[in-house]
C-alpha cells in the first residue's frame, strides 16, 4: 500500500492491520543496542514507535509539546486519520492558531506502547517468530509507555519539553512524565485523569476484556494467526466503555427515549431506541480501527496505574522538589475521572510545593468533554501554554 | 458565592484603576517573595504581585468563574476552599499568605488565620471594618443590619458571615498569638487614615483595614 486512498479501498480492518507494522506515520526503530526496560521485568527489543509531528522545532529546541493519547486514541491527533478518514482526535485543540498552536510549537504525538497504529503492540510482528505477538507481548504499563516516549524525545534531539499534555490515559502519562522525568518537563497538563485507576474503572475495563475474550473468534489471543477477528466482543467492550465516557444528561439530551426510524416498539431485540443504534454504531466503527488484543493491553496498563504506589504510597513524594508547573482540568459531569480525582493530585502537588493551577469546567458531556468543543477549556489551555512559552522565552 | 465584595472593590479603586487595598498589600510584600493569595478572585492581586514585585504568586479561589478567568490569563490558581484546602499546604511553604476582603466570608476565620501563619512566614489580611462610623450610625438610627453602598447584601443573603471590627480583629490576632508588623486603615474615600491614632479612632474612621502579621518568636 503506498497511499491512503488505496488503503481506503480495502476493508478498513485490513487497513488497520497494515498500520501495525508499516504505519502511515514517521517510525523510529530501536534495535538491540537500545532495548526498552519493562516494569513486568525483562526488556522489549527490538521495538518501534510511530509518531506524528506538527509545526517546526525552533533552533533552541525549546518549543516542543508532547501530546499523550487516551485508551482509544493514537498518534493522529491533528491530521486526517489514515484508516477512518476522519479528522484527528484533538483537532479542536491542536493546529495553526489553536490553543496548542502549531504555528509556534513543535507538537509530537506518538502511538502508545501496546497500541495498534504502528508502535509495537500485540498486533505487531514478533521478530522472533515472524508472527503477530498476540499475548506473547509482555504486559506493559503507563510507565513503560512513558519510558518509550522519552526514547522518542531523545531521538528527536529534544532535552526538555515545553509541555506534556494529555487527557484520561494521556493524563496518566503526563503525571508519569512529571514524576519520572521532572527535569525534562517544563509544564504539565493532565486533563480529566487520576493518579490511580479506581476500582470502578478497573471493573469497567474487566467487563470489556471479558467481552473480548468471550468471543470465540478471539482464539486465546491468536485470532490474527488463525484469520479470525473477535469483532463482536470488541464491539461490546466499546459499547460498554462508551457509556462511561458520556453522562446521564448528555445521553438523555442526545437520544432521550426516541425511537430509531420506527413509529413504535417492535417487541423484539432489534435496536428500537436511538441510543441502542448509536452504541452499535460506535462499537462497529471502533473494531474497524482498533485491535482487540491492544484493547486488553492498554486497558491493563491503565488498571495497573497507581503513581503513589511507586512512591511509598504518598503521592506527594512523586512530585517532590518538582520545578514543573502543572495545570489540571476536570469536568463537572465526568464520573469516570472525577473532580475529586484531580483534586487529589492537586493536594499532592500542593504538599510537594509545586506550582499548580486547577480548574473545573462546567459541562454535561461527561468524560469525553476533553475531546469536545469546550471554549472555557480551550481558553485555559491557551493561557497555560502561553504562560509557559513566555517563561521559557518561546516566541 | 463571591467571596469578595465587588462593590467595595470598585468603590475603592485608586486613580490607577487598582484597588487601593491591593496596592497597599503589594507594597507590604518584599520583592521576589513566594506568595499565596487566598480568595484570589480572577487574579488581579496575583498579576500585580508578579508584574510589580517579581513574586512567585499563586492563588486559591472558590468561584469557578474566577479560577478559569485567571488560569486563562496564565496565572497559577487552583479552585479550592480556604476553609478546607489550606490544610494541604506544608509548613512555611510561602513567604506571605494573603487574605484580601475574604476573612469575613470564611466559616472558620480563626482556623484560617492560624493556617495562614503556619503555611506562610507572614500573613496579610485586609477586611471591611464593621466598626466604621457609618455602619454604627446605620444600626443606631435605623435599628436594622447595615446595608451600605459598599456592603449591599441583606443579612439573610450574604457571603459575609463573619464581620468584625478592627478591634475585634486585633483581639483575634492576640488570641492566635501573632504579631502585628504593620497596619493601615482606609477611610470612606479609600485614603489611608493617619497613622499615629489609637485603634479606637481607626475603628471609627477606617472603612477597611490591612494588617501585616507574623508568628511570634
Amino acid at each position: 500500500m503506498s497511499d491512503t486512498t488505496a488503503l481506503r479501498d480495502l476493508p478498513a480492518y485490513e487497513a488497520a492491520r497494515g498500520e501495525a507494522d508499516n504505519p502511515h506515520s514517521a517510525v523510529v526503530r530501536f534495535g538491540a543496542d537500545t532495548p526498552l526496560q519493562l516494569d513486568a521485568g525483562g526488556v522489549l527489543t527490538p521495538f518501534q514507535i510511530a509518531y506524528q509531528t506538527y509545526g517546526t522545532l525552533n533552533a533552541a529546541r525549546s518549543n516542543a509539546i508532547l501530546l499523550c493519547h487516551a485508551l482509544s486514541g493514537d498518534q493522529h491527533a491533528a491530521n486526517v486519520h489514515p484508516v477512518t478518514g476522519k479528522p484527528g482526535w484533538w483537532e479542536t485543540l491542536v493546529g495553526p492558531g489553536k490553543p496548542v498552536d502549531t504555528d509556534r510549537f513543535f507538537v509530537i504525538a506518538s502511538n502508545v506502547l501496546g497500541g495498534c497504529l504502528g508502535t509495537t503492540g500485540p498486533s505487531s510482528t514478533n521478530p522472533a517468530t515472524g508472527q503477530p505477538y498476540g499475548l506473547d507481548l509482555p504486559v506493559v504499563t503507563i510507565r513503560d509507555m512513558v519510558r518509550a516516549q522519552a526514547m522518542l524525545v531523545d531521538h528527536l534531539g529534544i532535552e526538555k519539553l515545553l509541555a506534556v499534555v494529555g487527557g484520561s490515559m494521556g493524563g496518566m502519562q503526563v503525571l508519569q512524565w512529571a514524576a519520572s522525568y521532572p527535569e525534562r518537563v517544563f509544564a504539565a497538563m493532565p486533563i480529566a485523569t487520576a493518579a490511580r485507576h479506581s476500582a470502578q474503572n478497573i471493573a469497567f475495563h474487566e467487563v470489556g476484556r471479558q467481552a473480548v475474550m468471550a468471543d470465540p473468534e478471539w482464539r486465546g489471543g491468536r485470532y490474527l494467526n488463525e484469520g479470525t477477528s473477535p469483532r463482536r466482543g470488541l464491539a461490546v467492550a466499546r459499547m460498554a466503555a462508551h457509556i462511561t465516557y458520556m453522562s446521564d444528561s448528555s445521553l438523555h439530551r442526545k437520544f432521550g427515549r426516541r425511537l430509531q426510524d420506527r413509529d413504535g416498539h417492535t417487541f423484539s431485540f432489534d435496536a428500537d431506541f436511538q441510543v441502542e443504534s448509536y452504541l452499535r454504531h460506535q462499537g462497529e466503527a471502533f473494531v474497524d480501527r482498533f485491535d482487540a488484543n491492544s484493547y486488553l493491553y492498554v486497558t491493563r496498563a491503565m488498571d495497573y496505574f497507581d503513581l503513589a504506589g511507586d512512591y511509598g504510597g504518598v503521592l506527594a513524594n512523586a512530585f517532590k522538589g518538582a520545578k514543573t508547573r502543572f495545570c489540571l482540568v476536570s469536568f463537572t459531569s465526568d464520573w469516570l475521572f472525577t473532580t475529586a480525582d484531580s483534586r487529589a493530585v492537586v493536594h499532592a502537588l500542593n504538599a510537594a510545593g509545586a506550582q499548580v493551577s486547577f480548574a473545573e469546567i462546567e459541562s454535561d458531556k461527561g468524560h469525553d468533554s476533553f475531546l469536545l468543543d469546550e471554549p472555557e477549556f480551550f481558553a485555559i489551555t491557551r493561557g497555560f501554554i502561553d504562560a509557559a512559552a513566555r517563561a521559557v522565552g518561546v516566541k | 458565592m463571591a467571596p469578595r465584595d465587588l462593590t467595595m472593590r470598585e468603590a475603592a479603586r485608586a486613580d490607577s484603576g487598582k484597588r487601593v487595598d491591593l496596592l497597599l498589600i503589594a507594597e507590604m510584600v518584599k520583592p521576589g517573595s513566594r506568595v499565596l493569595d487566598v480568595g484570589s478572585g480572577d487574579g488581579e492581586l496575583l498579576e500585580l504581585l508578579a508584574t510589580t514585585r517579581g513574586c512567585d504568586a499563586r492563588g486559591i479561589e472558590l468561584s469557578r468563574e474566577g479560577v478559569n478567568a485567571g488560569v486563562a490569563r496564565g496565572l497559577a490558581i487552583i479552585q479550592g476552599d480556604a476553609d478546607v484546602d489550606l490544610a494541604d499546604y506544608p509548613d512555611d511553604s510561602f513567604d506571605y499568605v494573603i487574605l484580601s476582603q475574604t476573612i469575613q466570608a470564611t466559616r472558620r476565620p480563626k482556623w484560617v488565620l492560624e493556617q495562614m501563619l503556619r503555611v506562610g512566614t507572614h500573613a496579610i489580611v485586609s477586611f471591611p471594618n464593621f466598626g466604621f462610623w457609618r455602619m454604627r450610625l446605620d444600626l443606631l438610627l435605623n435599628g436594622r443590619m447595615p446595608s451600605t453602598e459598599n456592603l449591599p447584601y441583606s443579612w439573610h443573603d450574604t457571603p459575609n458571615i463573619h464581620f468584625c471590627t478592627i478591634r475585634d480583629f486585633v483581639a483575634l490576632v492576640e488570641e492566635v498569638g501573632a504579631r502585628i508588623d504593620r497596619a493601615a486603615a482606609l477611610n470612606g474615600y479609600g485614603h489611608p487614615v493617619r497613622f499615629n491614632l489609637p485603634w479606637a479612632v481607626w475603628n471609627l474612621l477606617g472603612e477597611q483595614a490591612v494588617f501585616l502579621l507574623s508568628r511570634k518568636g
